[in-house]
């Protein structure tokens, strides 16, 4: 095509993106920063009505979450969501699409369109069905344990099991995004390799540490990466279920970023919890996509 | 194992995980017709003895969430349809525009999919006080309007749209609006519903942003009533999973109705990730 077209191309392009550059300009990318910059200040209530208020107070929002009990609780609740949740609603996930997969499997459509009904509820809905799933006397979960012995359990009134709880619920509602993304994922693995380790005798384990893992090992990287992302962000099971007790077990970054900010209007604290949360999630992806890289 | 034995048991296995995975969804809707106070009683009743329409006649009048149900019906409408026009209009122009830098500008689009959206909750609410729009419909659409994700969608979808056909196009004297609209819009169609989907679904779902931003109840969306009600209203489980049901049902019936596409855009991102 001639120059005229390709002018006419360029100047269509930045047309066509200006609506959404503009938007994630001014709605994404500005919050952003202002986050940044309002972490460095002591923007509280009093600055919301009048922004001449706020003082530069440096790094000294930062210093005080560092020496602040609670913010380091609501750091390893997290973290232990993160960690012992992600890692075992990617397995659930692996473990319903290979079951899905096996060539016996019958039923394969409606079975994974019920595996999958819980991500497309509403959180806020389910945990609240939740919550009476787990009370301690009249929940089905008790019921259910109490029929093969085990004692009531105070599930999200008993800071040792708060977390599990909400850990559970947590695996139940998100497995079966990972496990589409890992169906698809099985289902590039071509079956000629699993024939031939079969030829070479190897068993069922064989196989799936021979073939399956590896052919799985690029879709596990991104369900690792995401899932660890989404993970990070846990607000809704506890302000719904807990309000982040008992005793703070539940107290989530982003639920003490918000109570910081729209609770106590301390809005540069809040801020700085978000900038913390920021460049947690950023270590936890580099190191997570570094550890995969080494391993290939 | 022999065969007929494996077979039995990964059929089985499914089943249970099928059964548990239902469990509290059908816990829920049976409870949400049971009489007042039936819920709480021992052994936990499975099925409603006498089932009652009662708890939804409450949540219709007394609880008036028919107006939180139309709140989440504008903001998720309103944000589906903006959303595909500005987001395939991006995506469009990322695959089959190219101009100088593009590539570049889509690297940085893509890395920003690690920040986390809290992240600028606080001063986004801040620029939309001062902006009017907080407590307002327009207030909690912002952020669904322009997702990278939805771009990064539609742009893999449109490389496949074949150059020859949109230049024959403007040799024929088409604006590039014209190519975009009358040529690409029928080719990246199935993207675009997928696109449609999915927003819905997380503008209706949503809970943390509206929470935020809505101040008035009459204004609130269904999960931000429907949290309020739980903390007021935690003895009326029946009342409450009703309220839920009412919640989650829209979000089923759209993900029953468009399952292929939004079950094509979840695996486009992830296999090729």
């Amino acid at each position: 095509m001639s120059s005229r077209y390709e002018q006419a191309k360029t100047r269509a392009a930045w047309l066509f993106l200006t609506p959404a550059l503009v938007l994630l300009g001014v709605f994404f990318l500005l919050p952003v920063v202002g986050g940044i910059l309002l972490s460095l200040t002591d923007f509280d209530l009093y600055a919301v009505a009048d922004f001449d208020a706020a003082r530069f107070v440096g790094l000294a929002n930062y210093a005080q979450l560092l020496q602040d009990g609670s913010f380091w609780r609501a750091l390893t609740n997290t973290l232990q969501f993160v960690v012992i949740g992600g890692p075992l609603s990617v397995l659930v996930s692996l473990g319903a699409a290979m079951l899905l997969d096996h060539k016996a499997a019958r039923l394969r459509g409606v079975l994974r369109t019920v595996y999958f009904a819980p991500v497309v509820t509403t959180l806020v809905s389910v945990a609240i069905v939740w919550r009476y799933l787990y009370h301690p006397k009249y929940g089905l979960l008790n019921h259910l344990l109490g029929l093969v012995g085990i004692g009531p359990i105070d599930w999200l009134g008993d800071a040792r099991f708060a977390m599990p709880a909400i850990i559970l619920l947590a695996v139940w509602k998100n497995f079966g995004y990972n496990m589409l993304i890992f169906l698809a994922g099985l289902q590039t693995i071509p079956a000629e390799r699993y024939e031939a380790a079969a030829i070479d005798g190897a068993g069922a384990w064989q196989r799936f540490r021979h073939v399956t893992v590896p052919g799985l090992a690029p879709t596990a990287l991104f369900v690792g990466v995401t899932t660890m992302i989404g993970f990070f962000q846990l607000f809704a099971e506890p302000y719904v279920m807990t309000q982040g007790g008992p005793l703070g077990a539940t107290r989530s970054l982003v639920l003490l970023m918000y109570e910081e900010g729209f609770r106590w209007w301390r809005m540069g604290v809040s801020s700085a919890v978000a900038v913390l949360l920021l460049v947690i999630t950023l270590v936890f992806t580099l190191l997570q996509l570094r550890l995969r890289r080494s391993e290939t | 194992m022999s065969r007929r034995w494996q077979a039995v048991a990964v059929n089985a296995a499914l089943i249970a995980g099928a059964l548990l995975t239902l469990m509290p969804l059908a816990w829920m809707t049976a409870a949400s017709f049971m009489q007042p106070g039936e819920a709480n009683t021992l052994p936990p009743p499975l099925l409603p003895a006498e089932p009652t329409l009662g708890n939804y006649v409450t949540l219709f009048t007394r609880l008036d969430m028919l107006r939180n149900f139309l709140n989440s019906a504008v903001v998720s409408v309103l944000a589906t349809v903006l959303s595909v026009v500005v987001v395939s209009l991006a995506g469009y122009a990322f695959a089959k525009l190219p101009f100088p830098g593009h590539e570049r500008l889509f690297r940085a689009l893509a890395s920003a999919l690690v920040v986390p959206a809290q992240v600028g909750m606080l001063p986004l609410f801040l620029l939309l006080r001062e902006l009017g729009l907080v407590n307002t419909y327009g207030g909690v659409l912002v952020p669904y309007l322009a997702s990278i994700f939805g771009i990064f969608l539609v742009r893999q979808y449109a490389l496949s749209v074949p150059d020859e056909l949109l230049d024959a196009a403007r040799v024929d004297g088409a604006s590039e609006l014209q190519v975009f609209r009358l040529v690409a819009v029928p080719i990246i169609k199935p993207i675009l519903v997928t696109l449609a989907a999915f927003t819905f679904l997380s503008a209706w779902n949503d809970f943390m942003w509206p929470l935020i931003v809505l101040a008035d109840s009459s204004l609130y969306t269904l999960p931000v009533a429907l949290a309020g009600l739980a903390g007021e209203h935690v003895q009326d489980t029946e009342l409450m999973m009703a309220g839920s049901l009412l919640t989650i049902l829209p979000a089923l019936a759209v993900f029953l109705v468009f399952q292929r596409s939004y079950v094509q855009g979840i695996t486009a991102g992830g296999v090729k990730g």
